[in-house]
């Protein structure tokens, strides 16, 4: 009888076969961000869909957004509807179209106080019925972000919750924790929790705009051979 | 429906105090907390009172039994198109077409009596091959199910007279000769017994056990749904109402399901003692039968209303009945939570939020950057525009920003690195602009958009935040 030669690697790449160092695969699934760099170290090689995702930027403006930028754009361009929960701003869709992003299915929900933001959060995650939900809630507390995980579990849509980078030592029941902050110009992502192993440096993202990257005072921003980026010990992708 | 003269009054919510109806002064019907306290149907009222002495009397009220049986039949037309009416407190269903549509008799006389009870009615549930004979069983509170012909006689002939609802004289004729069973009058000379009390008992007799024809006109659902229901004490906060609106809530579900149709609207008018109604309009994106979903939306509703006055009456309308198909399940289950749908979100969202607070955006040809990016309705079709660098937050008003020794400053001075895009448009509107765009660099390395006034007094301003 023949059997089938099976390579060992074909053999530690079965789902249910885990090895100490390597990242949750628990099946659960993920959309790709889009970043490779840093989709090799997010567990099931993306953003969880059906799961919280924190993200933690030390102060707007840094490119907090243009990280969401191509899981977005994927979403809207299948026709599913990205809803957006008490942003800070008015997101503007010139900008937003330009990134790739179908603003047709771009949904923006106004609230009055930070109970609505967390009720209307947990209503369309909920739902089910949402390509992606983003919302900015104001001092969430554990029990309130246990219900949100809870309403997102067994969903589709991927839950970005932006929160001040002070939250990042509180718990959360969010299996995933990001913290934005700068780093020679560019977006140092930190992950502060994941399943699987911890990571300890930071991913570093070129995140500007593309039409101003080339005007920075930094000289050398060439991703390779960046040797202020060896210096912070950090990974560097391209976008 | 043995306690529908009760039910009319207290189904939509309970009284602490016991309930009777009274019919000629006499009790007709009372509520369970009355016959625990000794009160009987057929006592007068004066004695009723005096062994309850806080005890509730409403006039019985024949046109609220009428609408509320008409009620019922419309709810129950979603079951079969053979409803007809036994007045004043019967329905009869036509079921043998929808055994199976329905997954059985016992799965039927569930969904009946689950949806009954969810409208607040009590009910006795009997099936036979004949109209009459169902009516009977059910008049004696018999939850009875005969399928053949041939088992029917035996179980008739053990009724007592009584179900044929013949005035009390002849009653006490039949007693008077020895026959209190439908089974002894049956055994009685036909001719004698026609004789001394006319055709009607025989045929009755007759009718049930299918030996004669007992023709029904079946029941035409009205066009538009309308049902009320009379609150037996004032209700003074609107989460209370839900009780009585999901009542409702359940006919009107079963109306449209009978009517293959759904509606897109419907009106909660809450009645008081001396002013106007109010009115609430419930509007959805998509037309519905869902009743669970109405509920949500009318508890969102209820949640943030203030009552004008304490409430006595709640009614329900819906007019325009657009045609619903049911969907058709799919062969294949799909694995984890099924997508759900986005009509009854948006709905939920705005019956708490205000219908304002979901909104989409869009771009439209125009080069002021505050009019390039608009709210619009969610789901619009847009037109899509190539702009030069523009920033993912736009401030819905520019904020001014200092200026130290000609640089501009937001927590510290600002580092220009592309600009300026001048933009000068709108001189036709009266809304003309004039200014020069930077991206700028904050201190902590945020990119922002800034301008520079050209126009009055002039000065920087902060307009979007590069995200």
């Amino acid at each position: 009888m023949a059997s089938m030669p099976i390579s060992f690697a074909a053999l530690l790449d079965r789902p249910d076969i885990w090895r100490g160092q390597a990242l949750s695969r628990g099946g659960a699934p993920t959309l790709p961000c889009g970043f490779p760099g840093l989709d090799a170290e997010l567990p099931g090689g993306g953003w969880p869909a059906g799961a919280l995702t924190e993200i933690l930027p030390t102060h707007e403006g840094i490119g907090e957004l243009r990280l969401l930028g191509p899981v977005l754009a994927g979403l809207s361009q299948r026709g599913l509807r990205l809803v957006w929960i008490a942003p800070p701003h008015l997101p503007y869709a010139p900008a937003l179209a330009a990134a790739g992003i179908d603003i047709a299915n771009l949904v923006v929900v106004r609230v009055a106080s930070p109970k609505e933001t967390l009720w209307a959060t947990e209503q369309a995650l909920a739902s089910n019925a949402c390509g992606a939900v983003l919302t900015w809630p104001q001092g969430a507390k554990y029990a309130e972000l246990r219900r949100l995980q809870i309403a997102a579990e067994g969903g589709r849509a991927p839950a970005f919750l932006f929160r001040v980078p002070e939250a990042a030592s509180e718990s959360s029941p969010a299996p995933l924790r990001i913290a934005l902050g700068t780093s020679d110009g560019g977006l140092a992502v930190r992950v502060l929790k994941r399943r699987g192993a911890p990571l300890a440096q930071p991913i570093l993202l070129p995140s500007m705009p593309p039409a101003v990257r080339g005007k920075s005072h930094h000289v050398d921003r060439h991703p390779v051979a960046s040797a202020a980026a060896r210096d912070f010990s950090a990974r560097l992708v391209h976008a | 429906m043995p306690q529908l003269p009760l039910e009319i009054f207290l189904r939509g919510s309970s009284t602490p105090e016991p309930f009777a109806v009274e019919e000629r002064h006499c009790v007709f019907v009372c509520d369970r907390k009355a016959s625990a306290r000794g009160v009987r149907a057929g006592m007068a009222v004066a004695a009723a009172l005096a062994l309850a002495p806080r005890l509730r009397v409403a006039l019985r009220d024949p046109a609220t039994e009428t609408e509320a049986l008409l009620g019922v039949a419309g709810w129950a037309a979603q079951f079969t198109p053979g409803v007809a009416l036994e007045f004043p407190d019967g329905v009869l269903l036509e079921v043998s077409g929808s055994l199976k549509l329905f997954g059985g008799l016992e799965s039927l006389l569930e969904r009946l009596r689950q949806g009954l009870a969810e409208m607040g009615w009590s009910s006795v549930l009997a099936g036979a091959p004949t109209p009459r004979a169902a009516f009977w069983f059910a008049l004696v509170g018999k939850q009875k199910f005969i399928g053949e012909s041939a088992e029917l006689e035996p179980v008739l002939a053990a009724l007592p007279l009584e179900v044929l609802r013949c005035n009390d004289e002849t009653l006490a004729a039949f007693e008077a000769i020895g026959v209190r069973t439908l089974g002894e009058l049956r055994a009685l000379p036909r001719e004698g017994v026609a004789r001394r009390f006319g055709q009607g008992p025989l045929a009755e007799l007759d009718r049930a056990l299918g030996q004669l024809p007992d023709p029904r006109n079946f029941f035409v659902p009205p066009a538009r749904f309308g049902a009320a229901i009379e609150l037996p004490a004032e209700v003074t906060r609107a989460e209370a109402l839900l009780f009585a609106a999901r009542r409702l809530i359940v006919q009107l579900a079963g109306f449209l399901a009978a009517r293959s149709g759904g509606v897109q609207r419907f009106v909660l008018s809450l009645g008081h003692r001396d002013k106007a109604p109010t009115e609430i309009a419930i509007g959805l994106v998509a037309p519905s039968r869902d009743a669970e979903h109405f509920t949500l939306l009318v508890r969102e509703r209820f949640a943030s209303l203030e009552l004008a006055g304490p409430v006595r009456e709640l009614a329900l309308k819906a007019d325009d009945v657009v045609p619903l198909p049911d969907r058709n399940l799919g062969l294949v289950l799909e694995q984890g939570k099924p997508p759900g749908q986005w009509e009854p979100l948006v709905e939920r969202l705005r019956a708490r939020l205000g219908s304002e607070a979901v909104c989409g955006i869009a771009s439209r040809a125009e080069h002021r950057p505050e009019r390039a990016g608009v709210i619009a309705d969610a789901g619009q079709k847009r037109l899509q525009l190539d702009f030069g660098e523009r920033p993912f937050w736009l401030l819905e008003f520019p904020r001014p920003l200092a200026e130290i020794g000609a640089v501009p400053s937001l927590e510290g001075p600002l580092e220009l690195l592309v600009g300026p895009e001048r933009i000068e448009s709108g001189w036709w509107d009266g809304d003309d602009v004039a200014r020069d765009y930077f991206v700028a660099r904050m201190q902590n390395e945020a990119l922002v958009w800034i301008y520079r006034e050209r126009r009055g007094e002039g000065g920087w301003y902060l307009h979007g935040v590069f995200a």
